[in-house]
């Protein structure tokens, strides 16, 4: 059945389409697969395939889905105790699209508790391993997206992205992740982290295969969800094959210094093709982008600590037994059923808008978000993208960077300044690279960041480069 | 940034968390390394600048005002700890 494994899923949608391949076929290959995933990606695998219409634009290709997406009737615990056996009553809404385009859920992935996290270790199911390397993290916060996806127990994925949380672990695992503009996909659904960050978005094994995808999330308002948008007309299924009039702009505030010199060697070696296929690649400025992480962790620790507040033990999830009042039980609900990084946010942000420190850190952070979007705006006058490396690492060892809240920070480095400004912003695969010290080569991530709306011009140019590249993952794979 | 064990024991109160004699002590050293990370965000001249409320701009998102059935009680209770009288039930405030 390996000829199954080698179709991408806009192939195997397009075999399902000329009538050559069986739907319920495809979901029972893909079943078995994910029932024997040894990565920890999955915490939830589908008994059956369900009803869902092999007639849609997705042609019933299964799709794995972040645990945090509320599904009807399915285990959704966003990868915390605290919603121990939490079984919403509705489905999320990009969920019901997507299964309404012929994706039917084939399974709920692991994560990062909360979505907190860049290595998928904050998780109550335990880690996420690296296809590539079991020793070493798959990234995060949707690390169980990407090892699925990676690791072709799934033909392709959704999660969510509030600080890097898609791009990362697509980079780390080698596949291609796409957090859209924010509001082009409802949130209604989406356990929330950090409400005006947060977006969904496709994780997929090639840039096709993210476009067919993303094409079926966006679309009309969901007047369920007060933040989403009409999506400006369709996305458009990418054919471009050079880059010829396309400019490129390398901010050296994120493409210097912080970042592993394999990646960087990967990332600049990226850029000569770009050149070679016509682009455009000059320096450009982000002047406010090296305060964006200080501010990223102001604001989202901020909004989660409000977020989390309805988690207390009343109506969902875990309670801790035996207390005797009200308070009390609130307060141990949320000590057991809290992971230690959900915690720490929780008290950060906490911290940041309680009385005295409101305009110092919160107040501070929202200009702080205003002059990086600015300072993207002017970028977009001169360049069609904004490119760097999308994560300062390539995968690393597991416990790695546990003990240093940090130091894990530092990961989404390349990946905030774009959530900040609410741009969409993807990653695809480019190369490998040592790790630092040596060691076997690991995926290096290319950042295309982009003006609001403009995902069907950056697919597009990240199909020029994915097919002269030919970034081969097939070996993680087998 | 010094963060004392005082004022990590006054957010936990705020944020309704129990932590533990560790946790309280973890907690001061983490929280001061990332506040001095953050404190970075103080050396900006930000005079005069319009703090970003929404990154995409956006009025009056309204929909139709149109009657649904709401959940029904029976499903709202399923995934609670305790359920008495059709309503969550919670120990009391006074005990």
């Amino acid at each position: 059945m390996s000829g199954l494994l080698e179709l991408s899923a806009s192939q195997a949608a397009a075999s399902i389409a000329r009538g050559e391949l069986d739907a319920a076929e495809l979901f029972d290959f893909y079943r078995e697969r994910a029932a024997r995933d040894e990565t920890n990606a999955f915490t939830w695998v589908a008994g059956a395939a369900p009803e869902t219409r092999s007639d849609g634009p997705l042609a019933g290709v299964p799709l794995a889905v972040k645990d945090l997406f509320a599904t009807e009737g399915v285990p959704s615990q966003a990868g915390s105790r605290i919603l121990e056996g939490y079984c919403p009553p509705y489905t999320a809404t990009v969920v019901e699209r997507l299964a309404a385009a012929g994706a039917p859920l084939l399974g709920k992935t692991n994560q990062d508790e909360f979505a907190m996290g860049s290595s998928n270790e904050n998780s109550a199911f335990g880690p996420v391993l690296n296809p590539w390397d079991h020793r070493r993290v798959p990234g995060g916060s949707s690390g169980g997206s990407a090892a699925a996806v990676a690791g072709g127990l799934a033909p392709w994925a959704i999660g969510t992205d509030t600080g890097g949380s898609i791009r990362q672990p697509a980079a780390l695992c080698g596949i291609v992740g796409c957090k859209p503009t924010y509001g082009a996909v409802s949130r209604y659904g989406m356990i929330a982290f950090a409400s005006s960050l947060d977006q969904a978005g496709p994780l997929a094994r090639d840039v096709s295969d993210a476009a067919l995808l993303l094409s079926a999330m966006v679309g009309a308002r969901d007047p369920r969800d007060s933040t989403s948008l009409d999506y400006p007309g369709a996305i458009a299924l990418p054919t471009r094959v050079d880059l010829k009039g396309v400019r490129l702009g390398v901010p050296a505030e994120l493409s210097g210094e912080g970042i592993e010199p394999g990646v960087l060697g990967v990332f600049e070696a990226t850029l000569e093709l770009a050149r070679r296929l016509g682009a455009s690649v000059e320096p450009c400025t982000l002047p406010h982008a090296g305060h964006a992480l200080a501010a990223y962790y102001v604001l989202a620790p901020a909004e989660c600590s409000s977020n989390l507040a309805r988690f207390d033990g009343v109506r969902y999830g875990y309670r801790a037994p035996g207390a005797s009042d009200l308070l009390s039980m609130y307060t141990r609900t949320r000590h057991d059923g809290f992971g230690a990084e959900v915690k720490r946010r929780i008290m950060l942000g906490t911290y940041a808008l309680s009385s005295g420190y409101y305009d110092a850190y919160y107040g501070r952070a929202q200009r702080v978000r205003t002059k990086i979007a600015e300072d993207f705006a002017a970028a977009f006058e001169r360049f069609d993208f904004v490119v760097t490396p999308t994560s300062p690492a390539v995968a690393f060892e597991l416990g790695a960077k546990l003990a240093d809240p940090l130091a894990m920070y530092l990961n989404d480095f390349c990946t905030v300044p774009a959530s900040l400004a609410g741009i969409p912003a993807m990653s695809i695969p480019v190369g490998l690279a040592e790790p630092p010290g040596g060691g076997t080569p690991l995926p290096v991530g290319f950042q295309l960041i982009g003006p609001a709306f403009s995902e069907s011009d950056m697919l597009g140019a990240a199909f020029a480069l994915e097919q002269a590249l030919g970034f081969d993952g097939s070996a993680v794979r087998s | 940034m010094s963060i004392d064990r005082e004022t990590v024991l006054h957010v936990a109160r705020l944020a309704r968390l129990a932590l533990s004699e560790e946790e309280v002590d973890a907690m001061t050293g983490e929280l001061a390394g990332v506040l001095d990370h953050i404190a970075t965000i103080g050396e900006l001249d930000l005079e005069g600048v319009a703090p970003t409320t929404h990154v995409v701009a956006v009025e009056n998102a309204l929909r139709a005002d149109e009657p649904a059935p709401s959940l029904p009680v029976a499903r709202a209770l399923e995934s609670a700890p305790d359920v008495a009288e059709g309503g969550f039930a919670v120990p009391s405030p006074q005990a």
